[in-house]
């Protein structure tokens, strides 16, 4: 089975979960004898240790021997990319598309491959022509609709048009949840059975080995102390809820003076967080850690005891996987499709405040209950692997290819 | 001649509402309907349960009472399903008084809040029995005489206490892993004791009619009265225990499952077969015992491992349980009745029963009967409510100390 996969991240370039979703599924469809071509804009040097598919950036024409004449993702530096200054969702996003619509129609040329899976709107552009010219079966991948990273406001009006093209065009969409899928067919009119459901998923194996730590002196000490660290991470955007999350938090603190609250990651809306828990009277209480990758990044799910998904709107959530694999209790919002998947969790809806307070001061003040979500959202975990997830994609694929596909556009 | 024991319980617990912690120190009605969804109330649980359950099946057992003089049958009622009644549904106690007065229904002792108390406090365990006495002969004007703990949870220590109590006969699970080749179809007694006897559920029996009675998957169903007639024993065996939620009767089984049919036409299959005969647990009770049965460790009727593990299997049940008693001495001294009362009200073991993440087809069972989105939300609602109850003692302390 030769497949063009077309996506926008692959990690440790990545800004969130997307990439880490392409790159473990892409593995475990390799581990089923996928034959993979992934298409980024950028490559990183560390992408040529990838041996299970041929990674191309279409940042190098020469590699790609591709047309010089069109617009060429830029490059980013190695200074940007640790600093975090490298942005794959700029405000240039619309250019960014154009290029890599261009690009990848040029590389496919001449190429055979039996199927085509794209990652996001970003890639739907070109998933689109190369359909038109070459007719291949496409795969449409939503890890989050533009109704997501609007988070309650409209969005692009653009990014919708392309959007809906795309996932109209589609012989197959794939949704990161049944909430997603729902959404779609709301949003965008797309037929229920055209869409299917895979979860994310997440492999236990790859996190036992970790035995990093001491990131965080100050955090580490609060917890020495008999603090409870409540940890959020991704990116300070509108769709997160973290205003929420903040009110919560001064609630829960005003009662109980146990909580150390750390919010990882960066986004537009870090300077507004930062005067909203100073006027809560929390900021002391609130660690922003900015953008963390690697080591610290890692570091701030050791040293968490509660990790909250704090989403308004989240298509997966992978982030509340990985904290439970290291040890954390989870409590995510109702709107969070990772709820599908995991029953050992508590919830509450993104603007109850005092509900998610409330459970914040029950999981202080009771021996019992975080050790026990621990525990028991670890255990679901072993039951999840991104292999059973490939299987399924695997079957889909032969599906489409054989002609004898169940779902008929 | 072998004798049909059927006894049936009839149990409402007032289920906390969701309570926030920020309802702490403000609100002290835990159990205050108008925070819950409308099907999740009590008082619409219980007109629910009483118009499938209650009132058609007393009005099958008091149709049955009047047509067979030999028919007996035995009960166990609640504190807290009376108190409900009297509240919410005062034609349904009406109902099952008119069973008592036929003579032939008895009563069985039990403590007035479904609690597991015997487990944590035995002063205050015996208060709650004393209380569900006095609450039965108020009510009904008899006094039980035979005692069924909570959920039948029994050990050789709760036969002995039932034996210095007086009680005739306790009951129990027949459960083949401690009866060690024993029949349940026999009547036995206690290690140690003087006059209590022990009657055993014969739980396949009773299971058959109790939980798989409508299972389209069963190779037996669809059960008939013919059926479950040739099915008993009809050798020398003293007692056949027909032991069972009341609530099999139009909740657990619908009405559209055919059980309002198939239990009067087995009462008439049994009645027109001399073999058999029916007791009520006390007549049951002066039946000499063959042997004594042993059970160190506690046997209830509940789920695959009959313990006490749906009820205290995790951290989070025993937490509760533990905060709540450690209360007892400041809340039984606060002379706050309404205190004491919901601090009671706590002790009733759906409680904690609401917080069991067993997953297992037993898990199912649990979810199904429970009132709250999972485990967890119970666990909180009920370590919120333990908190507003220190708050007033607190409260209490300090009005005392000015």
């Amino acid at each position: 089975m030769k497949v063009l996969m077309l996506g926008w991240e692959l990690p440790p370039h990545n800004s969130g979960g997307l990439g880490v979703a392409c790159y473990q599924l892409a593995e475990a469809l390799a581990g089923h004898g996928a034959k993979i071509d992934f298409i980024l804009p950028r490559k990183h040097p560390i992408h040529k240790s990838i041996t299970f598919m041929n990674v191309h950036g279409l940042d190098n024409p020469a590699e790609l021997s591709a047309d010089a004449g069109l617009p060429i993702p830029k490059p980013v530096s190695e200074s940007m990319f640790q600093a975090g200054a490298y942005d794959p969702f700029s405000s240039d996003i619309i250019i960014e598309h154009e290029a890599y619509t261009k690009q990848t129609l040029k590389f496919v040329n001449n190429q055979n491959y039996d199927v085509m899976h794209a990652h996001d709107w970003l890639t739907l552009g070109a998933a689109m022509e190369i359909k038109k010219l070459h007719n291949l079966p496409l795969i449409a991948h939503v890890h989050a609709t533009e109704f997501d990273r609007a988070g309650g406001s409209t969005g692009h009006p653009l990014i919708h048009e392309i959007e809906q093209n795309g996932l109209l065009m589609a012989d197959l969409v794939v949704a990161v949840s049944h909430r997603t899928k729902q959404h779609i067919n709301e949003a965008y009119g797309i037929p229920l059975d055209k869409i299917v459901v895979m979860h994310n998923s997440i492999d236990l194996n790859d996190f036992t080995s970790y035995v990093d730590g001491g990131s965080y002196r100050y955090i580490q000490q609060r917890r020495e102390e008999g603090y409870l660290i409540v940890t959020t991470m991704g990116r300070l955007t509108t769709q997160k809820g973290l205003e929420y999350f903040l009110r919560a938090a001064a609630k829960a603190s005003q009662r109980l003076d146990k909580f150390v609250f750390v919010v990882g990651g960066d986004g537009e809306l870090r300077n507004e967080l930062l005067m909203q828990s100073a006027q809560l009277g929390i900021a002391s209480q609130v660690v922003f850690t900015g953008f963390v990758r690697g080591k610290k990044w890692r570091d701030l799910y050791k040293e968490s005891d509660i990790f909250v998904m704090s989403s308004v709107s989240e298509p997966f959530g992978l982030t509340a996987l990985e904290a439970a694999a290291h040890d954390s209790a989870l409590i995510l919002t109702n709107q969070s499709g990772v709820s599908e998947v995991l029953d050992h969790a508590l919830r509450y809806d993104f603007w109850d405040e005092d509900r998610l307070a409330d459970q914040l001061i029950n999981l202080a003040s009771s021996q019992s209950l975080t050790p026990l979500l621990k525990k028991s959202a670890y255990e679901e975990l072993r039951g999840l692997s991104w292999d059973s997830v490939a299987r399924y994609c695997m079957d889909r694929y032969a599906h489409l290819t054989s002609g004898v596909s169940e779902v008929k556009v | 001649m072998t004798a049909l024991v059927i006894y049936l319980h009839v149990h409402q617990p007032f289920r906390v509402s969701p309570y926030s912690i920020f309802s702490v120190g403000y609100d002290h009605d835990y159990f205050d309907d108008s925070r819950s969804p409308v099907d999740q109330r009590n008082e619409i649980i219980l007109k629910k349960v009483a118009e499938k359950s209650y009132i058609p099946a007393n009005a099958m057992l008091l149709d049955l009472l009047q047509k067979h003089p030999d028919f007996k049958i035995s009960l166990s009622i609640t504190g807290t399903f009376i108190e409900q009644c009297r509240a919410w549904c005062p034609e349904v106690l009406t109902s099952f008084q008119r069973l008592v007065a036929t003579g032939r229904v008895d009563i069985v002792a039990e403590t007035y809040h479904h609690s597991l108390a015997f487990f944590y406090s035995r002063f205050e365990f015996e208060k709650q029995v004393m209380m569900h006495r006095d609450l039965i002969r108020d009510v009904f004007g008899v006094t039980p005489k035979v005692f069924r703990n909570t959920e039948l949870a029994y050990n050789d220590q709760i036969g002995k206490w039932a034996d210095e109590a007086g009680y005739r006969a306790v009951l129990a699970e027949g459960w083949d892993p401690v009866l060690q080749g024993k029949s349940s179809n026999y009547v036995y007694k206690p290690p140690n004791t003087e006059r209590t006897k022990l009657l055993l559920k014969n739980y396949r029996l009773s299971d058959d009619i109790a939980f798989r009675f409508s299972n389209r998957e069963w190779s037996e169903w669809p059960l008939t009265a013919d059926k479950y007639h040739s099915w008993l024993p009809h050798g020398d065996e003293q007692v056949i225990n027909l032991f069972m939620d009341y609530e099999t009767f139009g909740e657990h089984q619908w009405s559209d499952t055919g059980i309002f049919e198939f239990f009067p036409e087995l009462i008439d299959r049994i009645n027109s077969d001399d073999h058999y005969c029916f007791k009520t647990v006390t007549q049951a009770a002066e039946l000499p015992a063959m042997d004594e049965v042993p059970m160190e460790s506690t046997v209830t009727w509940a789920d695959a491992e009959r313990d006490l593990s749906a009820w205290l299997g995790n951290p989070m049940q025993q937490e509760s349980l533990e905060a709540l008693y450690r209360l007892e001495y400041e809340v039984l001294s606060c002379q706050d009745q309404t205190i004491i009362d919901r601090w009671r009200l706590l002790q009733t073991s759906d409680h904690v029963y609401y917080m069991d993440i067993k997953h297992s087809s037993d898990g199912d069972v649990h979810a199904y009967f429970s009132p709250y989105g999972s485990p967890y939300d119970a666990f909180m609602y009920f370590m919120n409510a333990v908190r507003d109850i220190r708050w007033q003692l607190s409260e209490h302390q300090n009005r005392r100390n000015t």
